[in-house]
């Protein structure tokens, strides 16, 4: 038909040469980072030291603290407990959650029926729901698995729901033109366009099946991690108390943070939409 | 200078139908949530291998006109025939250009361009073949592996023009195509697309709400007003065909059309 202009061409020249800019930003955020935990430390290893409390463990016996658990095998042991319940939790709050909210944003019946479940899941005070699902399920392994089900799949379900409802109706209308079938439009258009939301919901659910873990294992089985905090606390090892708290909020953030990080590889911002 | 003649007919439209339609309208009513007509007993046929324009204020129901004639929407009544065979949905026969490009942002131009041919069940070697050749056809050439995002806007609908033209459909629908784009671009639009249709021999329906458009491009313009949406004119703006785009702009009976024009549908603005 005709010759690009040149204009067309510079532009979109230009708008590759962003990335350039993305990476130094995305740099300098890791130099703060350093530098905030630095910071942090410090004023925690001050404050420790001061004595103002007597249950506050400075910075340094903390670490120590938590080497020691290490080593002895009960930060280990509990770890490995702690992940049973959340990760079966999330298996199934996953399969259970992903799949309900597609079909509630494919479905106007499916939607009518289960959506309000999920509202309501999300809107209810799980901790106080905890002592009702221990009079029925016991102190077991179940209880802890509906306990991580509970928190997050409410709000990987209604993601995954916003996710597919979000989705362009011309894109759909553009694969129904060319002929698409319905089952075509999922899974040509419907799910690759929602997966980025998707995804992100999936990231939010798991920081919400942290929560429901630990939350179960303190209030109904003191087993795991729940169980490490609430020993120590007991018998005054404070700095024990601190390191297993510690490490719990870092592993979230770590585990939470790398699923950023895949989201950013597999759906890059600019892709979403166009 | 040779100068345009314009032919526009009111009253009994039965005696302007095109002798060798490709696509006739039968009677299209259009009724949404039940009180809302946006189309009254449309009754149009479409000749083979000319471009028709809609054309009408907001709201006089072009674009609904459009999408059941590609078979996107049910009418309330009325049937729509394609080569003398009533459809009930879409077809080969027939693409859409959609306004807001309607492009998946997750893939290549390449890929966007096949979408409708691996929807036609065409294996990947082939339909990548046939996508290249009409990405060089729309200026695109040198942006094959380029996402959506990479491009601007004017790009981004030559890329909607291309999965169109790709899959080799006999009526091009194009909805409003070039109203997303900024004037230079849409100009320049307007004269590839006379050239195209001049290589391509493809059927155009062309929704527009802009007088000077419409003009410039059709072969014949069928004005619609609106609540209820109803055929209200036909016109035939004869434009010389030698007269080059610049002088055309100029062109007196083609100033003098866009006028008669605007005066027909400044009623409905209000």
């Amino acid at each position: 038909m005709s010759l690009i202009n040149k204009a067309e061409t510079d532009l979109a020249n230009a708008r590759l040469d962003r990335k350039g800019l993305m990476t130094r930003v995305s740099e300098m955020t890791l130099l703060w980072k350093v530098m905030s935990l630095v910071i942090f430390a410090s004023a925690w290893e001050i404050a420790g030291r001061s004595g103002f409390n007597f249950s506050f463990p400075a910075f340094t016996e903390t670490v120590a603290a938590f080497f020691e658990m290490v080593v002895d095998g009960s930060m280990g042991s509990a770890y490995l407990k702690t992940m049973e319940a959340l990760v079966v939790g999330l298996i199934i709050s996953l399969v259970v959650g992903i799949s309900s909210g597609v079909a509630m944003g494919l479905r106007r019946d499916v939607e009518w029926i289960t959506l309000p479940v999920f509202i309501v899941m999300q809107a209810a005070p799980m901790a106080a729901l905890i002592p009702l699902v221990t009079f029925v399920y016991g102190i077991g392994l179940t209880s802890k698995v509906i306990a991580v089900v509970m928190l997050a799949m409410p709000v990987i379900a209604i993601n995954s729901y916003k996710a597919v409802r979000n989705v362009s109706p011309s894109m759909v209308s553009m694969c129904h033109s060319f002929m698409g079938s319905r089952r075509q439009q999922i899974i040509q258009i419907i799910l690759p366009a929602s997966s980025s939301m998707m995804f992100a919901g999936l990231r939010l659910g798991i920081a919400e099946g942290f929560s429901g873990a630990v939350l179960a294992e303190l209030l109904i089985t003191p087993t795991g991690i729940g169980d490490l905090i609430t020993y120590h606390r007991s018998v005054a090892n404070f700095a024990h108390m601190y390191a297993t708290i510690a490490s719990i909020v870092i592993f979230a953030i770590v585990t939470v943070g790398s699923l950023q990080w895949v989201e950013n590889i597999l759906f890059r911002p600019e892709t979403r939409s166009s | 200078m040779t100068t345009a003649t314009v032919t526009k007919y009111e009253g009994n439209l039965d005696a302007i139908q095109p002798k060798n339609p490709i696509i006739e309208v039968d009677g299209i009513s259009k009724i949404y949530n039940g009180d809302v007509h946006a189309l009254d007993n449309i009754k149009l046929n479409f000749e083979t291998g000319h471009l028709t324009s809609l054309l009408g204020p907001s709201g006089c129901g072009k674009t609904t006109l459009l999408k059941i004639i590609a078979g996107l929407l049910k009418p309330t009544a009325g049937e729509i025939r394609v080569k003398g065979k009533a459809v009930s949905g879409p077809g080969r026969e027939r693409a859409f250009v959609f306004q807001d490009f309607a492009l998946m942002p997750w893939a290549s131009v390449i890929d966007n361009v096949a979408f409708g041919l691996k929807m036609h069940g065409m294996n990947k070697a082939e339909r990548n073949e046939k996508a290249r050749h009409y990405i060089n056809e729309v200026g695109l050439t040198g942006f094959e592996d380029k996402y959506p995002h990479e491009l601007s806007g004017g790009m981004r609908q030559r890329v909607g023009l291309g999965r169109a033209l790709a899959v080799d459909a006999d009526v091009l629908l194009m909805d409003e195509p070039f109203s997303a784009v900024d004037e230079q671009t849409r100009r320049k639009f307007q004269e590839d697309l006379i050239r195209l249709r001049e290589i391509e021999k493809k059927t155009f329906i062309f929704v527009t709400h802009s007088i000077e458009e419409a003009v410039y491009v059709s072969d014949r313009i069928i004005m619609l007003s609106p609540r209820p949406g109803r055929i209200s004119q036909i016109i035939d703006p004869d434009i010389p065909k030698d007269v080059s785009p610049d002088d055309l702009r100029r062109n007196e009976a083609y100033l003098n059309t866009v006028e008669e024009i605007w005066h027909v549908i400044k009623k409905y603005v209000e």
